[in-house]
């Protein structure tokens, strides 16, 4: 299982011993991380799963589709290292991933 | 077919005593009457991709499930906005561009000019002015006495945060929500009779919003949306017609939504007594009333989109060039995607996961703005009050696209002492 971190706006962190087969949004979801709302429930549609990715992660990780590219194109909250959490998959090579949530989701 | 005149006449209400190919859901008496609800049942159950060849806005489908809404919604290359977004067909000689009648990529780029004004950064900033607001407006509602719950809180307080997002005169209020009423109404619906009489009204909001936009090009930026737009790089450069169509956008965008999700939240407590004590005993679960209020309402009833190709869809095939109405306020009550979805539950899990603000790149901009303001005065108001009591049945609006209230009689209960 992954270890995926979870910072809170407040600093407050989530280690999560992560499950795999289901997305990071899912993974914060199912233990409890509060600040991601994911309206939509996982189809990159809502913008409300965003996440900053710490450290050199973000060009580890999957590239950005269309779809999440314009939807984190209208967040106004975006960062040059944004996510939306629900395009991510849990797997084993995220081991150690660090996320940081927006003060906000819009 | 040719029998369009008798087809379009109001039925009565056994959506069984039609055949199914003959049913109409975009009839706005129904909605006027509120007995539209049992037509989408019936489509939900036995068509729910439903093609009906001939209405006062001519062929249609309807997509009446949760699930085949949203792909509509996040398909917008299969299904494009370009043309506009209301079941009915834009005038040709009045046509008014705004952003959420784009596809990508210029709706991308205007929307993000005016996104932060409703960002949540700014919402932040906000928040204690609406409350001030608020409370202005219940301390000055009669106590003990009837009113309409809609002139006196629900269009004064939507009216009121317009006029501030636009830095708009704010004792010449009430043209706001003249406009907006304009810009939707129904012609057999009381307000106007003709066409032109919309367009004169509306070139006088043109006329009387170039004169703000005048006043701050030449200024330096402020935070008011009509400063963003004159001022944006993608925005300042629009012609007369786009500045009135993302104007009225923003307009009706802030102003009858929120205004009949502020009156829905108060019928559907007073529907459900029991939800209505759960409240009184617990203030904290207004955070999740606030999305249940807007689920349960559902005050735009649907988006409308034209297909880019042919596509499937729910097993039917749809042509290029074919008119696709999501109709939300079906989806919102369907019982394959939400559990019990006809009650009123203001604790109801997962209740964000409604489809009132729409999917994909279109939705809602001003969703936080409008949760924001509900979330407010539901807490103003137990703070003061037992309850706000229903007093007569409400006046519904005569449109299938604004689904709200025109008039609700309603009186303030004092917390017992």
């Amino acid at each position: 299982m992954p270890k995926i971190t979870f910072i809170e706006h407040s600093g407050e962190k989530h280690e999560i011993e992560a499950d795999t087969g289901i997305s990071v949004m899912e993974v914060a979801i199912n233990n409890g991380v509060p600040g991601i709302d994911a309206d939509c429930g996982g189809a990159c549609s809502c913008a409300t799963c965003h996440v900053m990715v710490a450290g050199d992660w973000f060009d580890k990780l999957p590239e950005i589709d269309a779809m999440e590219e314009s939807m984190l194109g209208l967040n106004t909250m975006r960062e040059t290292n944004s996510r939306l959490s629900c395009q991510l998959d849990s797997t084993d090579e995220l081991d150690g991933l660090v996320l940081q949530l927006p003060e906000f989701q819009g | 077919m040719n029998n369009t005149a008798e087809k379009n006449v109001y039925e009565g209400n056994d959506p069984y005593a039609v055949p199914l190919n003959e049913i109409d859901v975009s009839l706005p008496e129904r909605f006027e009457n509120n007995d539209f609800w049992p037509w989408f049942e019936r489509l939900r159950k036995e068509d729910p991709v439903h093609y009906c060849s001939d209405s006062e806005h001519g062929a249609y489908w309807s997509v009446t499930k949760f699930q085949d809404i949203m792909y509509v919604d996040t398909h917008h290359d299969l299904f494009s906005s370009e043309t506009g977004i209301t079941i009915a067909s834009q005038d040709e000689d009045f046509v008014l561009p705004m952003f959420i009648a784009m596809d990508q990529p210029k709706h991308d780029v205007q929307r993000r000019t005016v996104n932060p004004v409703v960002g949540p950064m700014n919402l932040a900033n906000m928040e204690s002015t609406i409350r001030e607001r608020v409370i202005t407006i219940i301390e000055s509602l009669p106590v003990g006495e009837t009113f309409d719950w809609v002139d006196r809180v629900a269009i004064e307080l939507t009216t009121q945060m317009l006029a501030t997002l636009f830095d708009f005169p704010f004792e010449e209020r009430r043209k706001l929500t003249r406009w907006s009423d304009i810009a939707t109404t129904n012609l057999d619906a009381g307000l106007i009779e003709t066409e032109d009489e919309r367009r004169a009204e509306l070139i006088e909001c043109l006329e009387y919003f170039t004169n703000l936009w005048n006043e701050r090009v030449n200024k330096e930026p402020t935070g008011d949306l009509i400063s963003m737009l004159a001022h944006g790089e993608s925005t300042r450069n629009m012609q007369p017609m786009e500045y009135l169509g993302n104007i009225i956008l923003l307009i009706v965008g802030g102003n009858d939504t929120t205004r009949n999700s502020l009156t829905g939240g108060v019928v559907a407590l007073n529907e459900s007594p029991d939800q209505y004590e759960k409240l009184r005993n617990d203030h904290s679960l207004i955070g999740s009333m606030v999305p249940e209020i807007i689920r349960w309402q559902t005050p735009l009833a649907h988006m409308r989109r034209i297909a880019t190709e042919d596509t499937e869809l729910g097993g039917k095939q749809i042509k290029k060039g074919d008119k696709v109405v999501m109709w939300y306020v079906s989806g919102n009550r369907d019982e394959t995607a939400i559990e019990n979805p006809d009650d009123f539950i203001i604790d109801r899990k997962n209740a964000r996961h409604h489809l009132s603000f729409g999917f994909g790149i279109h939705r809602c901009m001003g969703n936080r703005l409008a949760e924001m303001q509900i979330r407010i005065v539901w807490e103003e108001l137990m703070a003061r009050f037992h309850s706000v009591q229903v007093m007569g049945e409400p006046t519904y609006i005569r449109s299938a696209f604004v689904k709200g209230y025109a008039h609700l009689p309603v009186k303030l209960v004092p917390l017992e002492s």
